[in-house]
């Protein structure tokens, strides 16, 4: 029963990385490049909802919408002021962008709101009592778990559908396999790549709502760490790849929490990353990414 | 024309030879002087150890062509067996010169058989994939240090993981204990030290890159399909480039920590790794001169911007984008273009 | 192999180039043999039934439609795919599980369809790198000058020099070799095949892009290298008055298959190549 439970929150954890990475992926597969932003994007997310549910006592839906609205109204903002202008520059003055783009947040945050850690209000947890108690109150399941795992698997299905169906989502994948011919086809790049600027952190604006409320300690370096976490889940899973963002993140939080579960607290993140390496030695593009080979 | 270019390259490497001589000569003056502040003076050491980081990263960057982000798993390797050595050393080598050349180099061993253990898997893979297997290593490597005991005791050395199992003598020394580091460090890193680490990475890096090896090298980042018709073996020479800058990355480790009394293995996190990739690119991909222009600007720039207290980060991340937005902008490079020719027909 | 290693051999320099055209020396052991050579992607079959022979010093040409497997037989060869299907002999020996730089070592050189030259590296230095194997010194001493790194760099500063002069490009070494001119760059991916010291030379659209006298005089380049270094030189190439003015054997190929092999009197004149390829650019 154990087991059962520790498998239960490495899918809980595991959802919320696959959120985070779904945004990587997505602007990896567009933009091509590893926003280290992102995370600090679901920090932001984090304290806006903090904020509108505990000093302005909105209803907890509302201050979740708030923090989506603004994170991707940040997101936007974020594309075309620092990324935008360097389309055409070397991926790795895009990397520094995004890394001064991180600092920026992370400081932003603390000036705004002191580095003193904020307890999230747990709003979805009904009292003590809150969740699902099975075989006779062996196995807990907590509201919050519920949500999250749902949460998950809704943004996947609506984003594999959004990609596949519609639109916009196939302006996406056109961008993504190749923009000059996507613009001549008639399709705005500009456009293409702020939607899935936008969609990515409010997703993440989702992921930190989500988080905090399973582990309830808000800081402005809050998003560092699940932020790496996610962008190795989505590596792990083929970076690009929407199935393998949710299978990636999936697995990592399941094997993190074994980990600390079974063999040690300390070293879970190292065996996180080692079965990383592992994995990539496999499959040198991950779980599900397509192998990319060079025309001679 | 022909030998203009072998100069320009020899000059450059003069001058960047040079530069770091003559800082070295006239912060030493000044120093005697008294006309430096006890905080710039107490960051001359840390900020060789940024360069020697810098240039050494710029040489798996720039020369080898592969982003790593877990550059400073291989600064803390060098630190904590650099400082182990020194430690251990502390009576049979009194002489504190000697004892930092030691350190320095078994800090640089390690650091390079790690790095050829890291560069096994990592080396098989490609571009981003092998950036975040790099980030990945520079989590174990921390994740190990926080969790490793070195003890030393008449029998010789202890060492454990997870818990302080090293059982010690009587009088036996636990050097370094898991997540506290190591502490009581006598500092023996000097101002000069730092110089000669600096000129002697230099020399080795001008030496590689302008010889067989580093050919091969470079030749397998423009392009490794052609390089490997014509008989150069990838992984072979990769790893030699890897491995160079791992041990350089592992002294500058060793001389960053014997500045210190403690030492901790959150010190070089991704954060850290971050920050010396940052100096990297700011200082131009395979450009050494601009790396240690970097490295020294941006380790003083928290401390210029000192008196604006808790903006400072906000104004480092800020001037960080800015300069990345303007050495990218359009504009300014075609302005750059056209000062360019100028210059070369002055040479030619 | 060994043939262009030592300094004391007959300078490269001036060859006058000539129209003979040796006899296809059979008698000896092909440099390279193909047999039922084939490869396929996925489902897809790129190459089949591949069969050739090349003579130790013969020019051949290798031609097709586009799209027919020609640079695919290329990548076989050189071992850039691994084929499905065949053997393939060099020497009389198999070259069964060997990788590309394998390959470059046993005596294979060639260059490519899109040029892919070292760009950010000097012209001199793009020919040292075809020296690689051939002129070693360790890490070490390059990286504290030994006596054996100035010894070995001089003697590849001077045959570089001297190869670079086949095709009169000695004043260019100082470039960087992604700054030269379209031209250029094509000659200095042969120049550096050749710095290998193949005794097979593989050219992929040698002539691509270039008018008719900087063609005429690649002509008689690729005739000169064969005459001077004593390899063979097998071709791709769409320009007909290339192929058929110094070809001996020509192999054509049409949706990966051999469709006919012979001289170039034999190719001009079979019916299946004119349907299959001149005929159509006849009427194209």
């Amino acid at each position: 029963m154990n087991f059962l439970n520790f498998l239960i929150s490495g899918v809980s954890l595991g959802s919320v990385y696959a959120i985070i990475a779904l945004g990587y992926t997505m602007v990896y597969g567009i933009a091509k490049m590893l926003n280290f932003a992102h995370g600090d994007v679901i920090m932001v997310g984090a304290y806006v909802c903090f904020f509108a549910i505990s000093r302005y006592s909105l209803p907890p839906l509302l201050g979740v919408l708030l923090a989506v609205l603004l994170c991707t109204v940040l997101g936007i903002v974020i594309e075309k002021l620092a990324y935008k202008p360097l389309r055409a520059a070397p991926s790795l003055a895009v990397l520094i962008t995004a890394i001064g783009v991180s600092y920026f947040l992370q400081n932003a945050a603390q000036l705004l709101w002191t580095s003193n850690p904020k307890v999230f209000p747990s709003f979805l947890d009904f009292g003590e009592t809150g969740g699902i108690e099975l075989f006779g109150g062996q196995l807990r399941v907590s509201y919050i778990t519920i949500v999250t795992i749902a949460a998950c698997v809704v943004i996947m299905l609506a984003l594999t559908a959004f990609t596949g169906n519609t639109k916009m989502g196939k302006a996406m994948r056109a961008c993504s396999e190749d923009k000059g011919a996507a613009q001549l086809m008639g399709i705005n790049v500009n456009t293409t790549i702020s939607v899935t600027f936008a969609i990515g952190s409010g997703l993440a604006a989702i992921a930190g709502v989500l988080l905090c409320s399973a582990y309830p300690t808000l800081v402005p370096t809050t998003g560092s760490m699940p932020g790496i976490k996610a962008f190795t889940a989505a590596v792990f899973g083929g970076i690009g790849s929407i199935p393998g963002a949710f299978l990636g993140g999936l697995l990592l939080g399941v094997i993190e929490i074994l980990a600390k579960a079974y063999i040690s607290t300390q070293l879970s993140d190292a065996i996180v990353f080692a079965v990383l390496i592992v994995v990539l030695l496999i499959k040198p593009t991950g779980l599900l990414g397509k192998p990319v080979n060079e025309k001679v | 024309m022909k030998k203009l270019l072998s100069n320009r390259n020899l000059r450059s490497q003069i001058l960047t030879y040079g530069f770091v001589i003559a800082a070295f000569v006239v912060l030493q003056l000044v120093a005697a002087g008294g006309g430096m502040s006890s905080s710039l003076k107490g960051m001359l050491v840390p900020i060789c150890a940024y360069v020697v980081m810098a240039i050494s990263l710029n040489l798996t960057v720039g020369v080898l062509g592969e982003l790593s982000l877990g550059h400073a798993g291989f600064m803390s390797v060098g630190a904590f067996m650099g400082v182990t050595a020194a430690i251990s050393l502390q009576n049979a080598v009194p002489a504190p010169g000697l004892r930092l050349l030691i350190a320095l180099l078994v800090g640089a061993v390690f650091a390079a058989v790690v790095g050829f253990l890291v560069g096994i898997p990592v080396l098989r893979l490609k571009g981003d994939y092998l950036a975040i297997v790099t980030l990945a290593f520079g989590q174990i490597i921390k994740s190990i240090f926080n969790n490793l005991y070195i003890g030393l005791d008449a029998r010789g050395f202890h060492v454990s993981l997870l818990q302080d199992r090293t059982n010690l003598e009587q009088g036996g020394r636990l050097i370094l204990g898991g997540p506290m580091g190591i502490s009581g460090i006598q500092k023996i890193s000097t101002f000069l030290a730092g110089v000669i680490l600096i000129l002697v990475c230099l020399f080795v890096i001008f030496n590689y890159v302008n010889s067989r090896t580093g050919r091969a090298v470079m030749a397998l980042r423009d392009n490794r399909i052609a390089a490997e018709s014509i008989g150069i073996s990838a992984t072979r020479h990769k790893m030699t480039a890897f491995v160079l800058s791992a041990a350089m990355a592992g002294a500058a480790g060793a001389l960053f920590a014997l500045n210190y009394s403690t030492v901790v293995a959150n010190k070089f996190d991704f954060n850290t790794s971050i920050l010396v990739l940052v100096f990297v690119v700011l200082g131009g991909l395979g450009n050494m001169f601009g790396s240690i222009l970097a490295a020294t600007a941006l380790t003083i720039l928290p401390e210029v911007l000192r008196e604006f207290q808790d903006y400072r980060m906000l104004i480092y991340a800020v001037v960080l984008i800015l300069v990345m937005l303007g050495t990218n902008n359009a504009k300014l490079k075609s302005l750059f273009e056209k000062l360019r020719p100028r210059r070369r027909e002055e040479q030619s | 192999m060994g043939k262009v290693k030592s300094k004391n051999e007959s300078p490269l320099v001036p060859v006058p180039s000539t129209s003979y055209i040796p006899q296809r020396d059979l008698d000896k052991t092909p440099i390279l043999e193909t047999r039922y050579l084939g490869i396929d992607f996925g489902g897809l079959t790129a190459v089949d039934d591949f069969n050739l022979t090349i003579g130790r010093t013969e020019i051949a040409g290798l031609i097709g439609p586009n799209g027919a497997g020609k640079t695919t037989v290329f990548n076989l060869i050189t071992k850039v795919y691994q084929p499905t299907r065949g053997t393939i002999l060099l020497d009389g020996r198999d070259t069964q599980g060997m990788n590309t730089v394998q390959i470059s070592k046993a005596g294979i050189a060639r260059t490519f369809q899109n040029i892919r030259l070292f760009d950010s590296l000097s012209v001199e230095d793009n020919v040292k790198l075809g020296m690689h194997n051939s002129i070693r010194y360790s890490m070490a001493s390059g990286i504290f000058r030994l006596p054996a790194y100035w010894r070995k760099e001089q003697v590849a500063h001077e045959r570089a020099m001297e190869l670079l002069s086949i095709f009169d490009m000695q004043d260019m070494a100082k470039m960087q070799a992604g700054s030269l001119p379209y031209g250029a760059q094509r000659r200095l991916e042969i120049v550096r095949a050749l710095a290998t010291n193949p005794s097979l030379l593989l050219l992929d659209e040698p002539a691509a892009g270039m008018n008719p006298s900087e063609t005429y005089e690649l002509m008689e380049n690729i005739v000169k290298i064969r005459d001077t270094f004593r390899i063979a030189v097998m071709l791709i190439e769409h320009d007909m008055s290339l192929v058929m003015g110094i070809c001996e054997g020509i192999c054509v190929l049409n949706f990966g298959k051999v469709i006919a092999k012979g001289t170039p009197e034999d190719i001009q004149s079979n019916p299946v190549v004119i349907e299959a390829y001149l005929g159509k650019k006849k009427e194209g």
